[in-house]
């Protein structure tokens, strides 16, 4: 039986990680030199506090799974993390606007939980809370270039966040896991993040002259560990070396 | 625990002045010419029951350069005869880049690296509008390239008077 905290805080490193790994994969594809840079610069940021959020897990749960063991040895229906992360990369249009949507909740999120009263979750939060803040600014740049660059840019924009619009409800949901930990001044309420994702979100896509799609439906499950194939495919290049070689070290 | 870093106090405890010293002269990796102690990385040096213990923190969460920099430190002190030695990562609070010395400052300005400019105040510091003066004529006259660059703590710069291309070191 997982404890609410261990849940927890494995949604928000598997979150990080699954992203991470995401950017990742654009390691040495980006359109430009300087985007490969970013891109990789900011999974290290995501595997960073990974690496922070699986070491707590871990003590957490008590039972010595270390973060490796977190990260390399669990399978789909174990991950926690929202489905919006996992969506393949896409292009770069839908890379740059995922990351730009996941930041914008992140960074506000990690000023808040920077105050919880489990102070490693603090600890890390504030660390990278001033992370996030680059992700927004980098991604919310780009978003604007894209957005009111040329008709084939604004295409594409349009297009990832028609995809992307129905898996950012998950970010703002709460269940009984997180709730009582909100009560308890541990978690941060998604209701308070709220306000502050829609402004950012609402002054980027003025500048970038996109319209905010209407909520509708959205996707749901990650959290409780329900993925799309999508995920079964990541892990398996992301635990390639632990599967084949249990044990390996370097 | 501020800016103020936990020097051995002046108990004529030559172990941990050695522990200390020791600590303090590890070079980081990717900027080899600070030291853990310019970079503010290194956060104390202190004496308990099971020895001496050095207190490190990484500048960003995913910094490469974190594990490296622990073994660095234990065979440092390895090679000052301490045996009971254990070397600790501390995320709180948050490093910041104003806990870098002013001699810090200097030595990456001759490096070729411009060193982080003014105070890392939250928001005003990433939001407001950088000038950045070029590490190696010094003109004022730069522009930011990419916000990411070499390595997780600098930014990719250029200097419009002498056109050579300079590292910033991001203010955080």
């Amino acid at each position: 039986m997982e404890t609410p905290l261990f849940t927890y805080t494995l949604r928000l490193a598997d979150n990080a990680l699954v992203l991470g790994h995401r950017l990742s994969e654009w390691c040495g594809h980006a359109p430009m030199l300087e985007e490969d840079l970013a891109l990789a610069n900011m999974a290290l940021d995501l595997i960073g506090q990974a690496r922070n959020l699986y070491t707590h897990a871990g003590a957490i749960e008590g039972k010595g799974r270390s973060e490796d063991d977190l990260a390399y040895l669990r399978d789909c229906p174990d991950w926690r993390n929202i489905l919006l992360v996992e969506r393949p990369r896409g292009d770069f249009a839908f890379t740059i606007l995922r990351q730009f949507l996941y930041a914008a909740f992140m960074h506000p999120y990690f000023e808040r939980l920077a105050a919880s009263k489990d102070e490693t979750l603090a600890a890390i939060a504030a660390k990278s809370v001033k992370e996030m803040a680059y992700h927004v600014r980098h991604a919310g740049e780009w978003v604007i270039r894209l957005g009111d660059g040329t008709e084939e840019s604004a295409a594409r924009l349009r297009e990832a966040l028609e995809d992307l619009w129905p898996f950012t409800g998950e970010m703002f949901e709460v269940d009984a896991v997180e709730q009582a930990l909100i009560d308890a001044g541990i978690a941060v309420d998604p209701a308070a993040i709220r306000p502050v994702w829609n402004a950012t979100v609402d002054h980027v896509f003025g500048e970038a002259l996109l319209a905010r799609p209407r909520d509708g439906w959205m996707q749901t499950g990650g959290r409780r560990g329900e993925h799309s194939e999508h995920l079964g495919h990541l892990l398996s290049d992301l635990q390639f070396m632990q599967r084949t070689y249990p044990g390996a070290t370097w | 625990m501020g800016a103020v870093l936990s020097f051995p106090p002046e108990t004529g405890d030559a172990e941990l002045a050695a522990a200390h010293a020791a600590a303090a002269s590890v070079c980081d990796p990717e900027v080899p010419v600070l030291t853990i102690a310019d970079l503010g990385v290194l956060r104390a040096v202190t004496r308990n029951e099971n020895g001496i213990e050095v207190v490190i923190t990484p500048t960003y969460s995913g910094c490469p350069a974190m594990d490296m920099i622990a073994v660095q430190v234990d065979l440092a002190l390895e090679k000052a005869g301490i045996t009971r030695r254990k070397v600790r990562l501390s995320l709180s609070p948050a490093w910041t880049t104003d806990w870098m010395s002013e001699a810090g400052k200097e030595k990456l300005r001759a490096y070729g690296i411009a060193p982080p400019v003014g105070k890392a105040q939250g928001r005003a510091a990433l939001f407001g509008v950088e000038e950045v003066a070029c590490p190696h004529c010094g003109s004022a006259e730069t522009e930011r390239v990419s916000e990411f660059g070499s390595t997780a703590c600098k930014a990719h710069w250029r200097c419009l008077s002498c056109r050579e291309p300079f590292d910033y070191f991001k203010c955080i």
